[in-house]
């Protein structure tokens, strides 16, 4: 088991080819669908079944998994995805206004992806005494603002 | 030639301790930039610190803004400008702290393999390597260490249970799901000293006979999972992993897997089917994981902070770690101060200090200046404490005798803004989202508990009895912790704040 990746992987968006890197391993199913994602956006249709297919797993497999995982996508996201931190830290500090505000400025509603944003709810990014969190794109931001993170999706997505 | 730190940590850098480094960086020449780790002291950060005769000196909250007046005030020689805070070591949140998991917060780069051995960090592992296995879990044993993940197991008895079966493989996978809100210990760890953690991964290895480590961290910990890849090569490098630790013959690797964004995937069983690459659904007990766990092999589960707790014990010995504590609650734990408090950050501490410590002297008090109203312990799954209890020693006994839980250790301060109905609503729709949904009580009550709520905070009394119900019905019926424990922040807000919840207050 010693010889599963460890390193990041390059940004490679044939199914197959990712799953050979971890030697068609079925217990490597997330980490293939999370290296996927990253480097195509999404998961189709026709990545799921060259995944079941590489790790002898059933459709109805990979499918089950895909759904159960909040970060795994079948449809891509927006050019600059916003998760803003609901976690009860965040909120003691306004972050349910935070959401409601973002929200408006973007004109995305919670969990919807527009051409420029997509904006998600999550639970703690361990941010918590810098609270409210949210993060852009994988940037994290403490006591953030609707500003800030406007300016941070302006940034990826054009004004 | 000048060394300034900055930290590298995602929380500092959250609140711009990249964009100060690079400003450094063009105002200073002559100058190395070492990205150090965070001291866990948040309401500094950016915290930049220099060294004069032998001292760290710090600065902060630094902003890019700052440098040019920073770099006029000469602040690499002790200058003084408004933001000096004198010698770091004596900042009282930190100088008051008992730090052993966290003793090398914010000194040098994680990554500083080298720095790590000078400043005797693998003498834990380098003593367990001489040591007979049975010999490193009775030390366990006799630290009274406890797992810092939620359920307070002692982690030398279940070390013991891996250690006493019989098989051909054995595993030590680390929890690193740190999902709770308020929390960011572990973080603090991977991110800052990985090389503490995977030392304790080792012994635990070596103690039970496992020769394969998987730490399962969260997505959310972008950083976290960078950081532990790097450790983890820059150890096998040097030969403190691999098949031949250090000449010894014996044999310790390490895998670092991804959550993709569930928070009952830290339910140990959950863990290890995600482990599996399957759904994250909660696994009946028995058989418990130190029995049949990951692919059915004997496993310790123990949470990062437990792991990396290790290495000081055996280091400094059982005795003198269980030394620190009080009752059955022994050593340091790692509080976690968040949410609507002045000074948050880490606050690593015998058991036994109490909440107002914490709260008042540690944090300041309310960010807001506000008064105080409410304080969750122990993640979404614990419970309230309202000002009554401010004086309540933190320990496992002293919060079940208040039907408290300490959880992984994280504190979130509420000022007198919050509406507690609105918290306990919330409590049953995080349950809602992320129930595994295995069982009826759990996934169905959470749902419930949420319309129940909306029902009663309309103003329908004879919701309340509803909602009883509901909890006790989750209590009995959940299969695991996660619809068992929901109850515990609706039932302690309903108990501290009623006048939350009668529609009056909300109307006046
Ligand atoms: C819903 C739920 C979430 C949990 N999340 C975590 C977690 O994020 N990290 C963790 O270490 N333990 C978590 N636990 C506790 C684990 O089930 C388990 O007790 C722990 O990992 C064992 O390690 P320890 O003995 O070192 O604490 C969670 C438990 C439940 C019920
Ligand atoms: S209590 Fe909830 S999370 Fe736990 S097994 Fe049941 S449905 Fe799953
Ligand atoms: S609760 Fe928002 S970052 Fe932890």
């Amino acid at each position: 088991m010693a010889d599963t990746m460890t390193e990041a992987p390059p940004g490679d968006t044939d199914p197959a080819a990712i799953a050979a890197r971890y030697h068609n391993r079925p217990e490597a199913l997330i980490e293939i669908l999370l290296d996927l994602q990253e480097a195509a956006g999404a998961i189709t249709d026709a990545d799921l079944r060259a995944i079941a297919d590489s790790l002898n797993l059933t459709r109805a497999e990979v499918h089950g998994v895909m759904s159960f995982y909040h970060d795994l996508r079948r449809t891509p996201a927006a050019p600059a995805v916003v998760k803003i931190c609901r976690g009860e830290a965040c909120q003691s500090l306004g972050a349910e206004r935070l959401v409601v505000a973002t929200c408006e400025h973007l004109g995305v509603e919670l969990g919807a992806t527009s051409d420029r944003a997509t904006v998600e709810a999550v639970y703690c990014l361990g941010n918590c005494a810098l609270s409210p969190a949210a993060m852009v794109n994988g940037r994290l931001m403490g006591r953030a603002t609707v500003d800030e993170i406007v300016t941070s999706v302006d940034r990826v997505s054009g004004p | 030639m000048t060394t300034v730190w900055v930290p590298c940590d995602s929380a500092a850098r959250s609140v711009g301790a990249d964009e100060v480094a690079a400003a450094l960086g063009q105002a200073m020449a002559d100058t190395t930039i070492v990205r150090n780790s965070s001291r866990g002291l948040f309401w500094l950060e950016p915290l930049v610190e220099v060294e004069v005769g032998g001292e760290r000196l710090g600065f902060g909250p630094v902003t890019a803004d700052d440098i040019a007046g920073l770099v006029e005030a000469r602040f690499w020689k002790g200058g003084d400008h408004p933001l000096a805070l004198g010698p770091v070591a004596a900042i009282p949140y930190l100088a008051r702290q008992d730090r052993r998991i966290f003793a090398r917060a914010g000194l040098h780069d994680p990554l500083d393999l080298d720095a790590f051995v000078a400043g005797g960090g693998l003498a834990g592992l380098e003593r367990a390597l001489a040591t007979d296995p049975a010999a490193i879990v009775e030390e366990v044993v006799t630290s009274g260490l406890r797992g810092r993940g939620g359920a307070g197991f002692p982690a030398g008895i279940k070390w013991k249970t891996v250690a006493e079966q019989d098989a051909p493989q054995k595993i030590i996978a680390c929890n690193a799901d740190e999902g709770d809100s308020g929390t960011f210990a572990d973080r603090m760890v991977m991110e800052g000293d990985p090389f503490t953690l995977i030392a304790g991964m080792a012994i635990a290895g070596l103690a039970v006979g496992a020769t394969t480590g998987y730490v399962y961290i969260r997505s959310e910990y972008p950083d976290a999972i960078a950081t532990m890849r790097r450790a983890i090569a820059a150890m096998t490098g040097a030969g403190w992993l691999g098949d031949d630790i250090r000449g010894s013959g014996r044999a310790f690797d390490l895998i670092v897997r991804r959550g993709a964004g569930a928070y009952i995937c830290g339910e140990e069983t959950s863990m290890l089917e995600s482990l599996e690459g399957k759904r994250g659904e909660v696994r009946a007990k028995p058989p418990i994981p130190a029995i049949a766990g990951l692919f059915g092999a004997p496993t310790v589960v123990n949470n990062v902070l437990t792991l990396a707790a290790v290495p000081d014990i055996m280091a400094g010995g059982g005795e003198a770690y269980a030394a620190a504590g009080s009752d059955t609650s022994r050593g340091t734990q790692p509080f976690q101060l968040a949410g609507n408090v002045k000074r948050g950050g880490l606050v690593e501490a015998p058991f036994g200090i109490t909440l107002r410590e914490l709260i008042e002297e540690f944090g300041g008090g309310t960010a807001s200046g506000r008064p105080f109203r409410a304080a969750q312990i122990g993640g979404p799954l614990g419970g309230y404490a309202d000002a009554s209890l401010l004086d309540l020693p933190m320990t496992y006994e002293g919060l079940a005798a208040h039907d408290l839980m300490l959880g992984h250790g994280g504190i979130v301060v509420f000022d007198d803004t919050v509406d507690m109905a609105a918290m306990a609503r919330f409590a049953f729709e995080f349950c809602a989202i992320e129930s595994c949904g295995k069982c009826t009580p759990c996934r169905v009550g959470a749902v419930r508990g949420v319309e129940a709520m909306d029902k009663l905070i309309a103003g329908d009394q004879t919701q309340r009895a509803i909602i009883d119900d509901l909890c006790e019905l989750m209590v009995d019926g959940s299969l695991c912790a996660m619809g068992g424990l929901t109850p515990n922040p609706v039932r302690s807000a309903l108990r501290l704040f009623p006048d939350d919840f009668e529609k009056s207050r909300k109307v006046a």
